[in-house]
């Protein structure tokens, strides 16, 4: 609105609210803190932005980060899209059929409650150190998140659509494809972004106790090279990954299913 | 009949929503439901429709017993309260549902849905959204989908219940145009007594889910049959002790009165010469202008009701002492009302004003 208005002072108070609106002022406090808190410390027990960014070019030129940040999100891209392909379908048959429902609810509330992580050992036995129990580790992590919320979108499914389609003489099948699908959308689609990040939490834990490569591989031997730059970097990096492809998936959501209701 | 309702049951719970309801409509009728929130006015329309099911009693549709179909194979048209479009299919989709469901043609769809648009007024919004669209352009969309598979029955909940006043009373007159032009068979919802008199040929009086009395509107206004009725058309003043009114006798048999606005005459004090024996005198209590009339509050040694007082007639103002004249009230027992005529007025072309 401030764009009809030719008054500079009011231009001004609008960028001030746009960096705080995008949260980059909260970061400029960060950054302004942990400068403040470094010259405390020792590099080794808290790098300075500057040493972490230092580190940061370090292994980001000769490739490390890179080859880390690419084997971890293809572990995440192959279980995270499994679980929901699978979560999806199984949550729509369960939220729709009572039968399923109760048949698979008591298991699903149990594992709901166990982590991927808790599991790890027991899917290094069954698959093996490569990189199947990785992917399963993050299918099962994926599929409770997903699965939760599209049930819980099946059954919220606005009545009168069903009775509206009823009425028009659709059959149960129709109906469940063209009214329960759709209506479940946002729920799927919030289930969706839980599981991406409970995808990305389980892969670097997991690959911090049983892998060599990865992000949280890089975190974890790091350690032992006394690089606590490159820790900072790879926490950084996780979260900035995080959180491009939380808005990647938002700006997808909000581009493709906007009609369906979700909301970003 | 062409639908038919014998003694419909309907529990929930312990409560009764319909408590042994029975009418028929005719075909290609207009008919009003019209009864108080919670009378069961959208249970009887559910039952009709198969989205609920009657405990007891039967629903007949062209002679036949529907109790056991399925509402996707009643085929009957359904507008509902909230519209209940999709919101995630444009309104061309929207429309084009019932068709899909019959696996027509996509040419014959496209036909169908622009031909829908075209008779609801409103050709361009195909490719728009239900949250898109205003409140009057969403309840008209929900008609045209409804009667696009070409139901031989329209139910429709309330259509107006979202509606603001103005664009209201316009999607009635265009509703009622729309129905008779079709001339389809429909039973339309209402809590709103100026709705359903204005545009149905035929109103069904609910209340606590039975049926109070079925008529035309004139003779649903005219002649109630009951208490309720009595009390919940017009807009009534209830009279308990009516006796003391010049020209009404007390019947303890019949213990209530109500008097209708439209039945009270007042003027100027001492101006009427004839009836002095039906004449009353009493006081404005309040003054409402009404727009195209003036409703009066008058206080007659305690009883106080309301009259119309045209805009032609001698400007009275409050306090003023005035006479009224009474035509007629209705009196009722528990189950019955009748009509009673001041009995001091003999020139009956003075009934109604
Ligand atoms: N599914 C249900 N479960 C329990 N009670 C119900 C149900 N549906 C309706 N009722 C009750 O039955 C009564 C009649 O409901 P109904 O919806 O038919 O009323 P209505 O006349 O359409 O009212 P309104 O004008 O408020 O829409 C109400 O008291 C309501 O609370
Ligand atoms: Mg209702």
């Amino acid at each position: 609105m401030s764009k009809f208005n030719n008054s500079g002072y009011v231009r001004k108070e609008s960028i001030w609210k746009k960096i705080i609106q995008k949260g980059l002022l909260t970061w400029l406090i960060l950054l302004v803190l942990w400068f403040i808190a470094s010259l405390y410390y020792t590099d080794d027990f808290l790098p300075s932005p500057l040493t972490t960014l230092k580190g940061a070019i370090s292994i980001v030129t000769n490739g490390t980060l890179k080859e880390d940040v690419a084997i971890s999100l293809l572990r995440v891209a192959k279980g995270w899209s499994l679980g929901v392909a699978v979560a999806v379908m199984l949550g729509l048959v369960v939220g729709q059929f009572k039968i399923f429902g109760w048949i698979l609810e008591p298991f699903l509330s149990f594992f709901r409650f166990v982590p991927a992580i808790g599991l790890l050992t027991l899917f290094l036995m069954w698959f093996g150190v490569g990189e199947k129990s990785k992917v399963v580790l993050i299918f099962y992590a994926t599929i409770f998140p997903v699965m939760v919320n599209t049930i819980a979108g099946v059954r919220a499914v606005d009545t009168s659509l069903v009775q509206a389609a009823e009425s028009m003489g659709a059959s149960g099948i129709r109906i469940f494809f063209t009214v329960v699908v759709p209506s479940s959308i946002p729920n799927i689609f919030t289930g969706i972004r839980l599981g991406l990040s409970g995808a990305i939490i389980s892969i670097v834990a997991a690959e911090m106790l049983a892998s060599q490569s990865g992000l949280g591989y890089l975190i974890y031997t790091s350690r032992m090279y006394y690089r606590t730059d490159w820790i900072f970097t790879g926490i950084l990096t996780l979260g900035l990954l995080g959180f491009l492809a939380d808005r990647l998936l938002q700006f997808l959501g909000g581009r493709y299913l906007k009609h369906f209701g979700v909301k970003i | 009949m062409y639908i038919e309702l014998k003694h419909i049951n309907k529990a929930f719970g312990d409560f009764k929503a319909s408590d042994d309801v029975s009418f028929g409509i005719e075909k290609g009728r207009l008919v009003g439901l019209l009864g108080p929130s919670g009378s069961g006015k959208t249970t009887i329309l559910r039952i009709i429709a198969g989205l609920e099911h009657q405990d007891s009693g039967d629903v007949f549709i062209n002679g036949k017993l529907v109790n056991d179909i399925n509402a996707s194979q009643r085929g009957i048209g359904f507008v509902f309260q909230n519209y209940a479009l999709f919101p995630y299919m444009t309104v061309y989709d929207n429309i084009a549902y019932g068709l899909k469901v019959q696996k027509k043609s996509r040419e014959l769809i496209k036909e169908r849905v622009r031909e829908l648009l075209k008779l609801v007024e409103l050709p361009k919004l195909e490719k728009r959204y239900p949250e898109q669209l205003s409140g009057g352009q969403k309840q008209r969309i929900a008609f045209a989908r409804a009667l696009a598979p070409n139901p031989q029955l329209l139910l429709l909940d309330e259509p107006f219940a979202a509606i603001d006043a103005k664009v209201r009373q316009e999607l009635r007159t265009w509703l009622k145009d729309m129905i008779t032009q079709i001339g389809i068979t429909s039973i339309f919802v209402t809590h709103d007594q100026d709705e359903a008199i204005e545009i149905t040929d035929q109103i069904i009086v609910t209340n606590r889910g039975r049926v109070e009395q079925v008529g035309t509107p004139m003779d649903i206004y005219r002649n109630p049959h009951t208490p309720f009725v009595a009390r919940f058309i017009g807009n009534s003043t209830i009279l308990s002790e009516y006796g003391r009114l010049k020209g009404f006798d007390a019947d303890l048999s019949k213990p209530y009165g109500v008097v209708r606005p439209e039945y009270v005459k007042v003027s100027k004090y001492g101006v009427i010469q004839k009836y002095q024996n039906a004449l009353e005198e009493g006081i404005v209590k309040k003054v409402t202008f009404r727009g195209g009339y003036t409703e009066l509050t008058v206080d007659m040694n305690g009883i106080e009701l309301k009259a119309i007082h045209s805009l032609n007639d001698e400007i009275v103002s409050l306090g003023e002492k005035v006479n009224v004249l009474i035509y007629q009230i209705y009196v009722f027992d528990d189950t019955q009302a009748y009509q009673l005529i001041n009995k001091n007025l003999n020139d009956s072309s003075l009934y109604y004003i």
